[in-house]
């Protein structure tokens, strides 16, 4: 609020400018936790589409690739086709289920140490520390005018950072299509208008969101912060300011009581530019810097680490009154985190015990509606069916073709001699066969019957229940 | 809503925004002036798309837009270039004969597709969706063929069609109405249905069918044959497998014979291109009796 020259209250505009935030460097465990976490997704990210994986001469020799064009999932040794999607829906209720897990746990973790804004803003942070200096640099050359100095610095800074970005684009579109193809294509003008628009556009967003939005993606744009109050309650550890020891705060030689010296240090190092000793906030992404400033300053004044710290609300308020704080463990692991991790694990066991029996053949059985079944000159009923042979394997394979069922039924592949059909790799093949009974044999009514195919001097089967029609009874 | 100044709010320590609504007063958090920014971008964004692609409604039509973007003429653009790309199959299709195209897996595939998606607009009326017919229109799918069921009959049936009124090579043979005029008396015409339901297997009088084979070998054997198997030549159906065209029972059997049949089929070859024909003499085929 302001006040104008008759002290009266001026009117406060409805929209602000961004407020600058300039983070102090800082040094601890936690930012060392932060670079190797940086260091390794980061990694992870531009590496993978580089691994290679042999899988015959028929399917791509890429280890991680969405194969769009061809509706096929890569991954090492799994390969996902479309109607297999439940086992992404799978991966992703895992996610979620592990996102509310270590919410319950330890708050925003993910916003602190993983989320793709936070990583690469302290990427876009250390390149703008590296040209234009420590905090008290960056705010004077911010408030100086332009010179030759100046510019030089921000252009410097400016064309690192969109490096980054086509490098953060440019990694993106290398999991959608063979890596050093599509590196060479991008080079010599040669790749789909696609794969140039998706990096222009990755590369824009990396550059503002990491260089100039930074928080206020997390502020006004991500929906995370909304629900995460959902997920924590008062057992969860988060980022928080020890007030009952911390206060009344102020310069020590002053004689205050309290161990916050007030020097400042968690606010100037905040990458959200926020006070923690406020108590907890929205903005605030549980990055854990403003424990490493503040332990430095304990450190420094002979006190003990931890005025600043993983804390649950409900340890600190027991603290306030005396009570002992328990081990952080005893914190992670309480029922609901593990009832969590159970349910984690369970679905992720099922996908691999489904992943591990799945058969390298699938069949699907459709019979005809239009019409039901077709009486033959020889008075028997025929039946007549759509089948789908789908042959996960990278070669082509020949099926055994079959049927069990309690009537004598005869089985004809339309188009074919025998019952053997060929299925070629990495495909489905749709056939047309007929079901035949013996003249005479007078069924009625749904006989059920089974179809099965076999892949041929191989163990791999598939089979599914069906049914033979005849007139009604 | 009242307007009026803003003050502090003490519990939050923010400022209102001095709007008011029955007392309700309206906090004033600041939104980001970047938002306000993207949010003229959308709108100028608007104008432009609106200018650029048909957007505002008129009397008869639509402004049309400064890019002259067309759904319609899209829609045209890609059907000719799906028909381009049809070309080349139909032109291999029209240069082979029918069992080539039969052996060659991918032409194959075109046809029955096309030759399907044909039958199901010009055939399906009177031989149904799924080809299995209706009294007096044949099933397609059961191995009976009244004028031949290999790849080239079918397709002379489908070209030139059955007494078809239009066509000189149609296809002719007539069952007469042998009681209506006059050229069987009615216990003959009783006595040659119980032989007829004999041939099938079908309960019958095997008095009457005695007297009726006389009167079959007479009257009927010509185009049904001694044995009543048919004569595909003459279209005669075989009378002794379980499929009627019309129905095997007494009373219709009785009435086919005083009253003839002569179904007919129209000539395909003026309305279907060759290509067409082929590929539904195809399709057809492939649909469980094919010869």
């Amino acid at each position: 609020m302001s006040h104008g020259p008759d002290g009266g209250v001026e009117p406060q505009p409805l929209y602000a400018a961004r407020i600058p935030i300039f983070p102090r460097r800082v040094h601890g465990w936690f930012r060392n936790l932060k670079w190797w976490i940086l260091a390794i997704t980061l990694g992870i990210y531009y590496i993978t589409p580089w691994i290679r994986w042999d899988r015959g001469p028929n399917l791509p020799d890429q280890a991680v690739l969405v194969d769009l064009a061809n509706r096929r999932f890569y991954f090492f040794w799994i390969e996902i086709w479309p109607q297999e999607f439940y086992y992404v829906a799978g991966l992703l209720i895992m996610a979620g289920l592990g996102l509310f897990l270590f919410t319950s746990a330890l708050g925003r973790v993910w916003c602190g140490y993983a989320c793709p804004q936070t990583v690469w803003t302290d990427l876009f942070i250390l390149v703008e520390r590296w040209i234009e200096g420590d905090r008290n640099a960056r705010i004077r050359l911010l408030k100086q005018k332009w010179d030759a100095r100046k510019t030089r610095l921000r252009l410097t800074k400016w064309t690192v950072w969109a490096l980054i970005g086509l490098a953060t684009g440019g990694a993106w579109v290398f999991y959608f299509a063979d890596a050093p193809t599509l590196a060479r294509d991008l080079v010599t003008g040669a790749a789909h208008p696609v794969a140039y628009i998706s990096i222009a556009l990755l590369t824009a967003t990396t550059f503002t969101f990491g260089g100039f939005m930074r928080e206020q993606i997390c502020i006004y744009m991500c929906p995370w912060p909304r629900i995460q109050a959902a997920m924590m309650d008062e057992n969860t550890l988060t980022v928080s300011y020890r007030e009952w020891r911390g206060e009344p705060r102020g310069k020590k030689h002053e004689g205050t009581t309290g161990d916050c010296i007030d020097c400042m240090g968690c606010v100037n190092v905040c990458p959200m530019g926020i006070d923690i000793r406020n108590g907890q906030q929205l903005e605030c992404i549980t990055c854990a810097l403003c424990i490493d400033a503040c332990d430095d300053v304990m450190a420094r004044i002979g006190k003990p680490r931890g005025l600043i710290d993983y804390v649950t609300l409900a340890d600190d308020e027991a603290a306030a009154k005396g009570a002992p704080t328990p081990p952080v463990w005893t914190r992670i692991v309480r029922p609901r985190t593990l009832l969590y991790t159970a349910l984690w694990a369970g679905i992720g066991v099922a996908m691999v015990v489904m992943l591990m029996v799945r058969s390298s053949v699938d069949l699907t059985v459709a019979h005809d509606r239009n019409p039901l079944y077709v009486t033959l000159s020889s008075g028997a009923i025929r039946n007549g069916y759509t089948v789908k042979i789908a042959n996960r394997n990278g070669d082509a394979r020949n099926y055994e073709l079959g049927l069990v069922s309690e009537a004598a039924l005869d089985l004809q592949i339309q188009g074919e001699e025998g019952t053997l059909v060929e299925v070629g790799p990495d495909q489905i093949r749709e056939i047309r066969i007929f079901v035949s009974s013996q003249p005479g044999a007078e069924l009625t009514g749904d006989v059920p019957m089974e179809v099965w195919v076999a892949e041929e001097d191989s163990p791999a089967r598939a089979r599914t229940m069906s049914f033979f029609k005849g007139p009604d009874a | 809503m009242a307007g009026k100044d803003p003050e502090l709010d003490k519990p939050t320590g923010v400022m209102t925004t001095g709007h008011e609504w029955d007392g309700i007063r309206e906090l004033n958090n600041p939104l980001p002036r970047w938002w306000l920014w993207t949010f003229y971008a959308t709108i100028f964004w608007a104008l432009v798309y609106a200018i650029a692609y048909p957007a505002w409604p008129l009397i008869s039509q639509a402004t049309q837009g400064l890019l002259g973007h067309d759904q319609r003429i899209e829609v045209a653009e890609e059907m000719t270039a799906a028909d381009q790309a049809r070309e080349v199959y139909r032109a291999q299709i029209a240069s082979m004969d029918l069992q080539e195209v039969q052996n060659d897996p991918e032409l194959a595939r075109f046809a029955m597709g096309s030759g399907a998606a044909t039958f199901r607009t010009y055939c399906a009326q009177c031989h149904g969706a799924g080809a299995q017919g209706h009294p007096g229109y044949p099933n397609l799918l059961d191995d009976a063929w009244l004028w031949g069921g290999d790849l080239d009959a079918i397709q002379t049936t489908i070209t030139h069609g059955i007494r078809s009124p239009d066509d000189d090579d149609t296809r002719i043979g007539d069952m007469l109405a042998f009681g209506r005029d006059g050229l069987l008396e009615r216990p003959d015409i009783a006595a040659v249905v119980e032989h007829v339901l004999s041939l099938s297997g079908q309960d019958h009088d095997p008095e009457l069918a005695e007297t009726g084979a006389t009167v079959f070998a007479d009257n009927c054997a010509t185009c049904h044959g001694e044995d009543g198997t048919g004569l595909r030549e003459l279209g005669a159906p075989n009378l002794t497998d379980a499929i009627w065209l019309y129905g095997g029972d007494r009373a219709t059997i009785t009435e086919t014979v005083v009253n003839g049949r002569s179904g007919m089929m129209p000539n395909w070859s003026p309305r279907l291109t060759e290509e067409q024909i082929k590929e539904v003499a195809l399709y057809v085929h492939s649909l469980g009796g094919g010869e």
